[in-house]
């Protein structure tokens, strides 16, 4: 039962892993079957939308290297000019939010999407440097983690992002940094995210 | 909600911790260094949003929306609730999903192979919007229960799997409820993860006599609560930037 505490204030309803069977109920089409006409979160923008068309990609790893297959990775990112689809319209160019499953053969997630744009940090900070904001859930996953996505090309915006700058050991701060590819004339970028161990991604406690 | 509002910091003792070895999947896959904290930013407070335009008519009805050549076989449940934040407002306006095995407790997916059949008539998924009050509610079959391979004879109670969007991505919040009286719950390795027996209680449903169907449907009652945001009574960091 929910009660407040002394103040009136409520606490959190806990979380749970989202399990090895997340995809039924928010990616139903992986799952195995279609039941929705309208499945959400297929593209965080719309073909019109403006910007620098972008892939997105990486695998995600356990804490003895291997794959984890049943993962879901959301995403939720600003446009080309900076700003997020203002809740509560119907932004035209599209959500700025999207979903996707990791490849149950080959481990990958992947999106296509628009460059993000670089977005005002809190007062007192600069400007944030482009990144993408990432929740990912799986079965053994207790709690969504959360963790940003940087780009390799974008060095000096990542040097004075304050964010990055908040992570003491600069060698993590590489976990943060998708490189950079150039795939049929199309810009991709990739990045693993290690959950466990070696390498481990910066998780933030957001 | 004003979306310049910041979210006051995560109370991560109501929630599991990352490694907890007697569910034996998140040793390996729960983060062994410290989450770096962060203040809210723009990117943080902010979280898409989703109209009731962008759902159909039966998605918050698992007894028809996969229903081909008649309904599901079970026991027909109503769930509902409501979704507040940590100040008890109402969070309205915000996407609130479901998945769930069917009443033998399979679930239709590729991967489940255990030997309970799959009922033709079941998807096992949906999805609603809360109103102004912050309400929900979905028709559905009580889910079965589910063995798993964790210790030998592991078995998940009756659990509806549920998602949860607020007004800022900071929010999001995936969770499994309960049903009230089921002896499979203090057995069960998954809700033990939750470290506080209370925080345990809050993810079990509530019988509903009073919002039940008279000769069709029982009903159960299960409240969501959100992170809330902070009173910035005399300043407000987010504004100005």
């Amino acid at each position: 039962m929910i009660t407040p505490d002394a103040l009136g204030y409520l606490r959190e309803t806990p979380s749970q892993t989202a399990g090895p069977y997340v995809h039924i109920g928010l990616i139903p089409r992986q799952a195995g079957f279609d039941i929705f006409e309208n499945n959400l979160g297929e593209a965080a923008f719309d073909p019109t939308a403006e910007g620098e068309r972008i892939r997105i990609e990486g695998r995600i790893l356990d804490g003895a290297g291997a794959l984890v297959r049943d993962a879901l990775v959301e995403i939720w990112q600003a446009d080309a000019s900076g700003r997020y689809p203002a809740q509560g319209m119907n932004d035209p160019s599209g959500r700025g939010w999207a979903r996707t499953g990791t490849d149950f053969e080959t481990g990958l997630w992947s999106f296509e999407t628009i460059k993000p744009g670089r977005v005002p940090g809190r007062r007192g900070h600069g400007r944030m440097a482009p990144h993408i904001n990432l929740w990912i859930v799986a079965r053994g996953i207790n709690t969504g983690l959360s963790t940003r996505l940087y780009f390799a090309d974008e060095e000096a915006a990542n040097a004075e992002d304050p964010v990055l700058g908040i992570v003491e050991q600069p060698e993590r701060r590489r976990t943060l940094v998708a490189r950079r590819e150039v795939r049929d004339d199309r810009p991709c970028y990739v990045l693993d995210i290690r959950l466990q161990g070696e390498g481990e991604t910066v998780f933030f406690d957001i | 909600m004003n979306p310049a509002h910041e979210f006051v910091a995560r109370d991560r003792a109501q929630h599991p911790p990352a490694v907890t070895p007697i569910y034996k999947t998140s040793v390996l896959r729960g983060p062994h260094r410290p989450l770096i904290s962060l203040q809210n930013s723009q990117s943080e407070v902010t979280g898409p949003a989703f109209g009731n335009s962008a759902l159909g008519p039966l998605d918050n009805d698992l007894i028809l929306n996969h229903a081909k050549t008649g309904e599901p076989i079970g026991e027909r449940v109503i769930v509902h609730g409501r979704v507040l934040d940590g100040s008890a407002r109402p969070v309205g306006g915000v996407l609130v999903e479901f998945w769930q095995a069917n009443a033998g407790g399979r679930y239709r997916h590729r991967n489940d192979s255990y030997v309970a059949p799959i009922d033709p008539n079941f998807g096992g998924c949906g999805r609603t919007i809360t109103d102004a009050d912050g309400r929900y509610h979905f028709r559905t079959v009580k889910p079965g229960p589910y063995p798993y391979r964790n210790r030998v004879n592991d078995w998940r109670p009756a659990h509806i799997h549920f998602s949860v969007f607020g007004s800022g991505f900071a929010q999001r919040l995936i969770t499994q409820m309960y049903f009230e009286g089921d002896p499979l719950i203090r057995h069960d390795s998954i809700l033990a993860t939750v470290p506080d027996g209370a925080a345990r209680d809050r993810l079990v449903a509530r019988l509903d006599l009073d919002a039940s169907v008279p000769l069709d449907t029982l009903a159960y009652r299960w409240d969501i609560v959100l992170r809330g945001s902070r009173s910035t009574l005399f300043e407000n960091r987010l504004q100005g930037n």
